[in-house]
């Protein structure tokens, strides 16, 4: 009984960490017809941006929150740089916008194994949440429920962003007909930047908050990619909705794969998705049809 | 036209001739042994090529199926059978992987294939990595020794190398044959104009399902020849960066193209066995040759040399003229041609 308490805890625990990585791929899928395939990097570059301020540069160690907001920063700034510099050169042409993620994805991954090397870092958890939370013989990590927490607070508050701003309006406007969008004056380049680092901050973040629980290692960024895309296939592109059904849905099946079927836990975790794309390849909130 | 074609029969015959002789001009082993990867790699870049160049579907999943043929292969050897058996249940494993692959993948196109080809290629890579009992995980699994079909010694570099000229040459013959067939012809009518091909009653489907196949086919016939040439296997060989390597060659060749990939697939072999004798970051110069490549010559590397040298020629001929032009003595008219 116990087990399963803690392994279904977890599973919310990793949808959490899923949603804030995914949320921003499928605005970015919804937007920009592209599926960034730096997404994993940008996680990772997160994870190892914070574990570095974390540990300390040139001496100056960081707390846990203060290095999660720089680093989240960083990243949130280099999606955008990805994005005005090199993706705005290829506008119109989602083939050459993929193959260049991928690219920098390459060049991300080599970043990362040459400054910090090839051997994990572990992040501390903040002070405070590293103690125990007893429910009747189940005891819970409470870093892994403040993961659930904050994953809620961001939740909400992008949908507050999306469904009750005047930014989210034109993102959604951008999101179901770009050209339209342009047509009543909403500048939608100027958009694909905003989406592109609210996006990149979102896996930085997630990257930085997911250290203590999954450890800052090389490869981190492929373990990860593959799930935003499964989130995405399964939720429907461009939906917030989409993102959160799909992140859950993801994490459970991810942790029990896990725990019971250790060596096909990778296969498991794609059969809905392929019983999505065969029954509903839109997703099961898709918005836009691919 | 005629000289053209002359000029470029002569070009192939040379072409053909150093890379038969190709044994006797390299300094040493190292060299012929990294020619036979530039061969098999080759032929895994055809047949990415056909669909990414002439059926304008992407595949982020080709190491996967590359992978999981030279799995089976080395799995089988293990098992203890022969190389016959083991070569044609590599096959049919392959083919009917990607029978699997295409049948999913061709849910969609453009860049919904895309993701389901790069998810697909991860199941395998996870399959591999982990499904321990099976594949070995990070250890593989080794192949004892390689083949002596008809008396040729696969394990002498030279053998080896021309085993796998051979088995070059008839991809090149098949990849030819079909670019130029009606089928050929049809696949790339489905990339251009699906619609139009559907009105005109052509199955755009089943047309590019066998496009799939024989793309699947070339691959598994690369994976085989890589298995023998390196006589190990590890989830390495199927990852996400294995599937752009060979994306690469094809992308910066120039898709769409016989010439192209196997002009990638040299360039890449070559420069990832050259550089990385002298730095470790391989990937990264890989990263960086791919956004390169696709911001400035997006069409690859043999068109977009083609272009270049066309335009610099071009304004080198123009400028030349207006020098000549403009140059002491008014001389009758300079034919400027």
């Amino acid at each position: 009984m116990n087990f399963w308490l803690v392994l279904a805890v977890n599973s919310v625990t990793f949808g959490g960490l899923l949603f804030l990585l995914s949320a921003g791929f499928s605005l970015i899928f919804g937007l920009m017809r592209i599926p960034n395939l730096t997404h994993g990097s940008l996680f990772m570059l997160g994870a190892y941006f914070g574990a570095a301020f974390i540990i300390g540069v040139s001496g100056v160690q960081m707390n846990f929150w203060l290095a999660a907001i720089l680093a989240t920063l960083l990243v949130a700034l280099l999606g955008a740089l990805t994005e005005r510099f090199l993706l705005r050169r290829l506008p119109g042409d989602a083939l050459a916008q993929v193959l260049v993620t991928l690219g920098l994805s390459f060049m991300a991954a080599d970043f990362c194994l040459m400054v910090w090397g090839g051997d994990p870092l572990n992040v501390e958890t903040p002070n405070g949440l590293g103690g125990f939370v007893r429910v009747g013989a189940a005891a819970f990590p409470i870093y892994r429920v403040a993961i659930i927490a904050i994953a809620a607070v961001f939740a909400a508050a992008l949908w507050m962003l999306l469904d009750r701003t005047r930014l989210g309006a034109m993102i959604r406007a951008g999101v179901d007909d770009p050209d339209m969008a342009r047509v009543v004056g909403i500048r939608v380049s100027q958009l694909f930047t905003i989406v592109f680092a609210l996006g990149a901050g979102l896996a930085g973040f997630a990257g930085i908050i997911g250290g203590p629980m999954l450890s800052v290692y090389p490869g981190l960024d492929q373990d990860m990619l593959p799930l935003a895309l499964v989130v995405v296939i399964l939720g429907g592109t461009g939906s917030l909705l989409g993102s959160f059904v799909g992140s859950i849905i993801v994490g459970f099946i991810y942790n029990f794969g896990q725990a019971l079927l250790p060596e096909l836990a990778y296969f498991v975790l794609f059969l809905p998705m392929l019983l999505v794309l065969i029954f509903r390849p839109q997703g099961l909130f898709g918005r836009y049809i691919p | 036209m005629s000289g053209m074609s002359n000029a470029r029969n002569v070009a192939l015959a040379a072409a053909f001739a150093a890379l038969v002789a190709l044994p006797f001009w390299m300094p040493g082993t190292y060299y012929i042994n990294v020619s036979s990867q530039v061969l098999f790699y080759a032929i895994f870049a055809l047949g990415l090529n056909i669909l990414v160049g002439y059926g304008g579907l992407v595949s982020l999943g080709h190491a996967g199926l590359f992978g999981i043929t030279a799995y089976a292969s080395a799995y089988l050897l293990a098992m203890g059978l022969g190389h016959t058996t083991a070569i044609l249940g590599a096959l049919i494993v392959s083919l009917g992987t990607t029978a699997v692959f295409a049948a999913l993948a061709l849910r969609a196109t453009g860049i919904g294939f895309i993701m389901i080809t790069l998810a697909l290629g991860q199941i395998i890579w996870g399959l591999a990595y982990r499904w321990i009992s099976l594949t070995g995980g990070d250890n593989g699994i080794n192949v004892k020794a390689r083949p002596e079909p008809f008396g040729v010694d696969l394990g002498a570099p030279n053998g080896f190398y021309y085993t796998a000229l051979v088995i070059f040459l008839i991809a090149v013959v098949v990849v030819t044959i079909f670019v130029r067939s009606p089928f050929g012809a049809a696949l790339k009518g489905t990339r251009d104009q699906p619609r139009r091909m559907n009105a005109l009653g052509y199955h755009v489907w089943a047309i590019r399902f066998w496009a799939c196949m024989l793309s699947g086919l070339l691959t598994a016939v690369a994976g085989i020849l890589f298995v023998y040439y390196t006589q190990f296997i590890s989830p390495q060989t199927t990852s996400l960066t294995a599937s752009a390597e060979v994306l690469l060659m094809v992308i910066a060749g120039g898709p769409a193209t016989l010439l192209g990939p196997i002009v990638g697939a040299a360039l890449v072999v070559i420069v990832k066995n050259v550089v990385s004798g002298y730095i470790e970051r391989w990937n990264f110069l890989l990263g960086a040759i791919f956004v390169a490549i696709v911001i400035l010559m997006p069409e690859g590397l043999v068109p977009g040399t083609a272009r270049l040298w066309r335009q610099g020629w071009r304004a080198f001929r123009r400028r030349r003229s207006v020098v000549l032009a403009g140059s002491a003595e008014p001389k009758p008219a300079e034919p400027t041609q």
